[in-house]
């Protein structure tokens, strides 16, 4: 009988070696004569322990990790088919207490299943959802979405039933799903891994939007620094085609819905869902002035639900489970799980999905096990390259849109990047700036010349005239791109420039004395 | 560009004008093919989609990675965000320059960082691999935790390659 391996092909595993490690148990398997089926799986997110592979034995998935092609002889003479006793054992990883304490309902079935397998992803409970959408009518379904109380994950967290509910009232001949997967934030990668790791509950997530608005295609617009999650979307993609999951006839129920993916081309503006609309429709990725809203005037002028990859593949488990099951989770306003993305200077770096309210602190050292370098974490940055910059006596906040908000920051796309003592805020300001002005699509002002002359005022910061004059013109650029911006991009660049003078005064005076 | 080119874009400008906004991905498509756009390229495509030469040549400078010159034999995209600056990745960008004997000072534009005949060098922001940093992706395979040390020895596989 064949032994069952996983390994990971998630491309943070192949970043340190997985294919190496999948290519030497192949190897394995034709010269020592040994049966391996080597299924590759996405990645359960504990990356600091990548690659982890599981090897399929009588008392259930025992792990290893993290294994190089180096430790495969001695793990074989130790018997890990089996389940061996070894240094890099770790047992049934979903009993290690970093996954344990998880609720993984949007990334459950990550690192358990074979992506491009619709029957591994139909045991694990995938389509029960949209089974259930196909007995509602359109209303009942947007209903049950809205009751759950799920809000955008991508970073405007609005709410995502009555997003289709505006969708849903249009009356049009034409209406479209548009997926935008374009997940530029530095620190974040759960769409990724989703992507790459469990892409029918994006498909299953579309298709059932489809069918509550009225929808019949959808596009998956994708960055195209992820080639991986895009070789995994159009491999699920074509599967379910082929079992009649997408097509003309979804499954008998005489429904029509299908999806076609698009690359983007480096721009991480176009993560910004008008400029995303206008790129989808093969143009600059210049902003929309809004309204029309896209939910009213989106894509190729039609009605549009535009959602993020970790909100549309949230809903097969709202439909499937109950809008009162999901709505359980989670604080105040900010219901149901969310998937964080711990990243940067940490130990123990990765995926943890929980219900909201997890404390900053609780993330970084409960599951982060402090900084990688084993200095002190000095600043956090939450919600991308235009999250606010935490400081330690705000770890105590808890990671859900209202807390978050009140103390000036913001959740965003739910990526956490830690820095140790060693970080330079001023660096850190001017990093933010300079994006800003690299990714500005120049449509409006403030943010096209804004960002250029901030970089300026940060430079004359570093070399130390004028310090006071600087700091005061930066504050005042900063107001102007909050009031002036068209978009989130100059709108939010002020969130890490001004929490980094906030709370890290010393880093912006540290240049007037030594001159 | 060779007649060869010219046809392989007109086959490609036919198989996309049919579809809804076709621009964008008919340079990606001539992209992939040819490894950039060539400026005749880009008359080509105006014509056979029917829309304006400006309109092709700003949707061609709007992407970052859009080429208008060949790419070298080998791509890296090195990731300049922050999660990567958290973990020394100026330093290892700075250790990566010099090693390609770039200039560093082009390292801010919207432009390659660097492109010598063999390699070229794309300023990258984010790829999704924020737990592993720094990172970096080479003829699109990703590399994680890079040090100064393994990115000797993955240059020195290119050029061992090439």
């Amino acid at each position: 009988m064949s032994i069952t391996v996983c390994v990971p092909q998630d491309s943070g595993a192949l970043a340190v070696g997985a294919d190496n490690v999948a290519a030497a148990m192949a190897r394995l398997s034709t010269t020592s004569g040994l049966d391996l089926r080597i299924v590759r799986t996405g990645s359960r997110g504990l990356y600091w322990l990548e690659p982890l592979i599981e090897v399929q034995t009588t008392a259930g998935r025992v792990a290893y990790g993290p294994v190089t092609t180096d430790d495969l002889p001695h793990l074989l003479a130790s018997d890990f088919l089996s389940g061996g006793a070894h240094r890099l054992r770790i047992g049934d990883v979903e009993q290690h207490p970093w996954l344990a304490r998880q609720q993984r309902l949007t990334c459950a079935r990550l690192g358990r299943v074979d992506p491009g397998s619709l029957a591994d992803y139909e045991h694990h409970g995938g389509y029960d959802g949209l089974r259930v959408a196909l007995k509602l009518t359109p209303q009942q379904v947007v209903n049950e979405v809205i009751a759950s109380g799920l809000r955008g994950r991508g970073g405007a967290a609005f709410p995502t039933g009555i997003k289709w509910q505006t969708v849903l009232d249009q009356p049009a001949a034409h209406k479209y799903i548009a997926c935008n997967a374009d997940e530029g934030d530095s620190g974040t990668f759960a769409d990724r891994m989703l992507m790459e790791g469990d892409p029918f509950s994006l498909i299953e997530g579309m298709t059932v939007a489809g069918f509550a608005v009225g929808a019949t295609r959808g596009y998956i617009y994708l960055r195209a620094e992820y080639p991986h999650a895009h070789r995994a979307l159009l491999r699920a993609i074509a599967v379910a085609r082929d079992a009649g999951y997408l097509g003309a006839d979804v499954l008998g129920g005489g429904r029509a819905f299908d999806i076609e993916v698009r690359l983007g081309a480096g721009a991480y503006i176009c993560g910004e869902e008008t400029s995303m609309l206008e790129s989808l429709e093969g143009r600059r990725g210049e902003v929309r002035v809004r309204p029309p809203l896209p939910a009213v005037k989106g894509l190729f002028g039609a009605p549009t639900v535009v959602n993020n990859v970790v909100t549309l593949a949230t809903v097969p488990v709202v439909l499937a489970r109950g809008a009162a099951f999901y709505q359980n989770f989670g604080c105040g306003r900010s219901r149901g799980t969310i998937p964080l993305q711990l990243a940067g200077n940490i130990r123990q770096g990765g995926l943890v999905e929980v219900a909201f309210g997890l404390t900053v602190r609780e993330l970084l050292y409960d599951y982060g096990a402090g900084a990688a370098t084993g200095r002190p974490i000095r600043a956090v940055q939450i919600g991308g390259p235009l999250g606010a910059y935490l400081p330690e006596s705000q770890f105590d906040t808890p990671l859900d849109y209202e807390a978050l908000s009140d103390i000036g920051a913001l959740l965003g796309h739910a990526g956490v990047v830690v820095f140790d003592d060693g970080v330079d805020m001023l660096e850190m300001t001017q990093q933010a700036l300079e994006f800003c002005a690299h990714e500005s699509c120049g449509k409006c002002t403030p943010c096209r010349i804004g960002s250029t002359r901030g970089v300026e005022i940060v430079h004359r910061i570093q070399n130390g005239a004028e310090p006071a004059a600087a700091l005061a013109l930066l504050d005042e650029l900063c107001e102007t791109l909050l009031q002036g911006s068209l978009c989130g991009l100059g709108g939010m660049t002020p969130f890490p420039v001004r929490s980094a003078i906030k709370h890290f005064p010393g880093d912006f005076h540290r240049h007037w004395s030594a001159h | 560009m060779t007649a060869a080119d010219a046809q392989a874009v007109r086959d490609i400008v036919a198989r996309f004008a049919a579809i809804q906004g076709p621009v964008l991905e008919t340079l990606q498509a001539v992209q992939s093919a040819l490894g950039y756009v060539h400026d005749d390229a880009v008359r080509l495509i105006a014509v056979g989609l029917n829309v304006t030469r400006a309109e092709v040549h700003g949707v061609l400078t709007f992407y970052p990675m859009l080429r208008r010159t060949p790419p070298g034999r080998h791509v890296i995209q090195l990731c300049r965000a922050e999660a990567c600056m958290a973990m020394q990745g100026r330093a290892l960008e700075r250790h990566v320059l010099q090693r390609l004997a770039a200039d560093a000072s082009s390292s801010t534009t919207n432009n390659n960082l660097t492109t010598n005949k063999m390699i070229s060098l794309l300023p990258v922001y984010c790829l999704g691999l924020c737990a592993l940093a720094p990172a970096m992706m080479i003829d699109g395979a990703p590399v994680g935790r890079v040090t100064a040390e393994r990115f000797d020895e993955l240059l020195t596989e290119l050029q061992a390659m090439s």
